[in-house]
């Protein structure tokens, strides 16, 4: 192409040009830059360095925070790959009702997550709500949900009579509340992108397959799931970032993170030491650590994209 | 036989996680038209009931409303033939009470109760000015870049461009405090502005058109600078008539995005006059907490706009979103 222009496509990105650098490259910058400074809300104050990373480093909420953090991500991602896919396959194999269950399961999805985290905290009252009532109707006794601090594995095992060590607890029942609404949430947007992945793998495939004797199973083991892989990939990539920005549900469900901090996720850390105790330099520091540790993710996740079929 | 079976089973799963998807919302619509002391009481889980009540004491039989239950007293209304109410919070024992049955009955009054407590009106049209004065923004910071980006060639093209790709990449907590600090010191804090003008860039929209845009074909643009079309006028008469469905779909993700957005006003905005709906329901969920009833007629107001456009457009949107994920 030849290029007549000289100065005008300058002036066509220099609207989204201009915004971007001011309101994101320069915050982006400036936070990187205030986590070396004695910051609070009424000003910078003297330059300390690293000061604010040593003192995350032995920071006992911050290390709760990024624990409470890892174990959202490592349930949430894999069970919403999972059931995702799982209900994407189903719908692929039927066609009465199929745009029914698709707008059913999109719902929670297009919905915000203020009106859900509402929705969902009554849903895990003690005493009122649904949770409770529908464990009622299996004769599972009513648990204290969003108010309870104990490990999952741990009220599990002493369930059953075993008492596990302290570190093997598990996310509290409080998280887990959380991370039924977070996988609720997610499932209607993965399945509908999965429905699409399957939707463009040719039905040969699955013919021929079929002529030469391979079972349905076979069949998703060795056709379906190598040529959805970009799918996952894309899913896995964006669940897994999505998941460390997880901060509404703490703010509406939960008391400033309790019981115990146990449902204080990294986001919810950052704008509580920022705006409720005013301390932007530290918290800012504490953002970085997370975009350093999201971006790292990013980069393990890519050394893997090599085994995706495209 | 066994491919009917298979069919069974496979609807029935579809089913169950129908339900689990949509009970949620059908719980949230029949709470919020219970009173709060039937939903206390926990007696109908889904169907919002009146209960009719006599008391029967050594005086004779009495139709009475239910008020409240203290202890082993119960608080009633008395009610005469027509039930109209002859006394009111009589302390009777409720040994004495026979529940006699349970008609459906609606609780309107959550709605206008909600109202009253917090000016959602307010919110509304907030949420409404800021949503789509954003979108106009998104839409032409987009549609403009895009064209530079999709169709031009200039030094340093792929520079900025790698420059926004990486810009979508930072997650909005990273610079969540610092935009806080430079928006207080341009004084825009507890502004519209500041609701709206960082949000009218938006890289993924600008990717979405570069796309588009570049799929066009050559010839067109060709014949109309032979006709001696200017640039802008191509973007204007060529690129933006073949463009209408690309524009429904970013304004689809861009409108319900600044709708649900939260962390942002709530951290930029402390003035009630500013609110937006999400920020006016946190606030009304914290003092609230206790008014079940109340709390889910505002969740059910508050996500009613976006349903009603999920319905209307819901294939669209579907389809949209969908595209999401395949890569090109």
């Amino acid at each position: 192409m030849k290029t007549k222009w000289k100065i005008s496509p300058y002036l066509y990105v220099l609207p989204a040009l201009f915004l971007l650098v001011a309101f994101r490259l320069i915050p982006i910058v400036m936070s990187f830059v205030i986590s070396f400074f004695e910051s609070t809300i009424k000003g910078t104050g003297d330059f300390i360095a690293f000061q604010n990373y040593g003192k995350l480093l032995s920071d006992k909420d911050f290390w709760q925070s990024m624990t409470n953090t890892f174990w959202l991500v490592i349930i949430v991602v894999p069970a919403s790959i999972v059931f995702s896919l799982l209900f994407a396959v189903l719908l692929n194999q039927i066609k009465r009702l199929r745009g029914l269950f698709r707008t059913v399961y999109f719902l929670p999805f297009v919905t915000s997550m203020v009106a859900v985290s509402i929705v969902w905290k009554i849903i895990f009252n003690e005493q009122t709500g649904l949770a409770n009532t529908f464990l009622g109707y299996v004769g599972i006794e009513p648990q204290k949900w969003l108010s309870e601090s104990r490990g999952i594995f741990e009220i599990f095992f002493s369930g059953i009579g075993v008492q596990l060590p302290a570190w093997a607890g598990g996310p509290s029942q409080a998280l887990f509340a959380i991370i039924i609404l977070t996988i609720w949430k997610s499932l209607g947007y993965n399945t509908i992108i999965y429905l699409a992945g399957l939707q463009n793998i040719p039905k040969d495939y699955y013919e021929a397959a079929e002529i030469d004797g391979a079972g349905k199973f076979r069949q998703f083991f060795r056709i379906t799931l190598p040529l959805v892989s970009p799918t996952t990939y894309y899913i896995l990539m964006m669940t897994t970032i999505a998941m460390f920005q997880v901060f509404a549900q703490v703010y509406l469900m939960t008391d400033k993170g309790g019981p115990a901090g146990t449902t204080r996720l990294i986001v919810y850390y950052i704008y509580d030491q920022g705006f409720d105790k005013q301390e932007m330099g530290y918290a800012s520091a504490v953002a970085l650590v997370l975009f350093i540790v999201i971006l790292g993710l990013t980069m393990v996740q890519k050394r893997y994209e090599k085994y995706v079929n495209y | 036989m066994q491919a009917k079976l298979r069919m069974i089973i496979i609807y029935t799963l579809l089913t169950v996680v129908g339900l689990f998807m949509i009970v949620p919302f059908i719980w949230m619509l029949s709470t919020s038209l219970m009173t709060q002391a039937e939903f206390n009481k926990h007696e109908s889980v889904f169907v919002p009931k009146e209960s009719s009540y006599i008391w029967k004491s050594a005086a004779g039989e009495k139709r009475v409303l239910f008020v409240m239950e203290k202890g082993r007293e119960s608080i009633i209304h008395i009610l005469d033939r027509d039930n109209k109410i002859i006394d009111e919070y009589v302390s009777v024992s409720s040994s004495e009470l026979h529940l006699i049955r349970k008609i459906p009955s609606f609780t309107w009054s959550n709605f206008i109760k909600a109202f009253r407590k917090v000016p959602f009106g307010t919110y509304f049209s907030n949420t409404l000015y800021v949503s789509f004065i954003t979108l106009i923004g998104v839409l032409l910071s987009s549609v403009l870049a895009a064209y530079a980006f999709g169709r031009m060639e200039f030094p340093g093209k792929n520079l900025i461009f790698y420059l926004f790709i990486s810009m979508m990449m930072v997650p909005e907590p990273i610079y969540l405090i610092s935009s806080y600090l430079l928006l207080d010191k341009i004084n825009w804090l507890d502004t519209y502005q500041a609701l709206i003008v960082p949000w009218c860039v938006n890289v993924f929209v600008i990717f979405l058109f570069r796309q588009h845009f570049k799929s066009l074909p050559k010839e067109l643009f060709d014949a109309a600078a032979i006709d001696g079309c200017s640039t802008f006028g191509m973007l204007r008469r060529i690129i933006l008539p073949l463009s209408k469905p690309v524009i429904a779909t970013a304004s689809i993700f861009t409108l319900i995005g600044s709708w649900n957005s939260f962390m942002w006003p709530l951290v930029m905005t402390t003035r009630p006059e500013l609110r937006v709906l999400q920020v006016g329901l946190s606030y009304f969920n914290a003092e609230a907490s206790t008014q079940t009833t109340l709390l889910m007629a505002a969740s059910t107001f508050s996500i009613l706009p976006i349903l009603v456009l999920f319905f209307i457009a819901q294939k669209q949107i579907i389809a949209s979103f969908a595209k999401t994920g395949l890569k090109d």
